[in-house]
């Protein structure tokens, strides 16, 4: 009873603010495109998340790869070994993706080159990547996975890594961190893009075949 | 009443509900559930707040920040999920101990 009046009040509190919020036409988009030629993707989403606001990227790269390895402490990793499971394969499923897996990695670089200039970049790219290996896991070639931990677990870190790089680039350059220098930027911005996918797309695999249903 | 204010109050309602439900249920699922739901109010609020402007193209910073926020979401949802399979393994139950009955 009490709960229900408890969210009942935040309810009704977050409807008054909302309705009642100052509306400022147009939001920050004409700041944004007013410096996107300064930024190193001209995309405006993509801009504000690698270059404008790369902070907050940065440390949600990070917040990844803490839930990563808090998972990995948790979970029974007797649990988790990894062998090549034959009773698993199916036919079809391994149709699927023997045509599936190369494809998605395609969509993945396609999406990852695309954010720069139009919708996509690296977080799609990276849950593109994670649905790949999954994939390959369900198709019972869980060697793949297990073969290559410590590489999945270096490549969780690329992100964060890929991030440190850049800033710290953009330091040795005589700027503030990860503010990029213009003729550097959009380079800058596709390696630490890679670094993000890869990333994600490890995590997210990661987090899946730690702690999948047994 | 504007596009906007529709999504707005939607979302206000879903985190209310939301809100309750984390509260009241203890079976520990129920609640990750319903902290995935509460996340996601925020981001249709977020998107929302991105296409108030209909003459132009929407604000990209709250769309950024949505999808900063996913991510953050699903990370902190397996983290969650993880800790119930934990709880599960060893104590059989994945649910908060019930101290009043009338609780549900």
């Amino acid at each position: 009873m009490l709960s229900a009046v408890l969210a009942a009040t935040v309810a009704l509190a977050l409807a008054w603010s909302v309705v009642t919020m100052p509306h400022e036409p147009g939001g920050l988009t004409r700041r944004v495109d007013d410096r996107l030629a300064d930024a190193g993707a001209s995309h405006p989403v993509t801009a504000v998340l690698l270059d404008f606001r790369a902070y907050d990227t940065w440390l949600e790269v990070g917040v990844l790869l803490l839930a990563v390895l808090a998972v990995l402490a948790i979970a029974r990793l007797a649990d988790a070994r990894a062998t090549d499971n034959d009773e698993r394969r199916h036919a079809f499923i391994s149709d699927v993706a023997g045509v599936g897996v190369p494809l998605l990695v395609l969509i993945a670089g396609l999406l990852l080159w695309l954010g720069s200039h139009a919708p996509g970049g690296a977080f799609q790219a990276g849950a593109v990547l994670a649905a790949a290996g999954i994939v390959v896991w369900l198709n019972g070639r869980r060697s793949v996975v297990a073969l290559h931990r410590p590489l999945l677990q270096l490549a969780v870190g690329l992100g964060f890594i890929a991030f440190l790089v850049a800033g710290v680039l953009a330091l040795v350059a005589g700027r503030a961190l990860l503010d990029y220098p213009p003729n550097l930027a959009a380079d800058l911005i596709i390696i630490v893009e890679l670094g993000v996918a890869l990333s994600v797309g490890a995590a997210l695999a990661l987090l899946f075949v730690v702690g999948r249903p047994r | 009443m504007s596009e906007f204010t529709v999504y707005a109050l939607v979302s206000a309602v879903i985190f209310g509900l939301t809100l309750h439900g984390l509260i009241v249920r203890a079976h520990l699922l129920v609640k990750v559930i319903a902290l995935n739901m509460m996340g996601s109010s925020v981001f249709l609020f977020l998107v929302a707040v991105a296409a108030r402007n209909a003459d132009a193209q929407p604000d990209p910073v709250p769309q950024a920040m949505v999808l900063t926020g996913i991510v953050v979401a699903v990370s902190a949802t397996a983290l969650g999920l993880a800790l119930i399979r934990r709880l599960h393994a060893d104590g059989g139950h994945e649910r908060l101990p019930d101290n009043n009955a009338d609780g549900q």
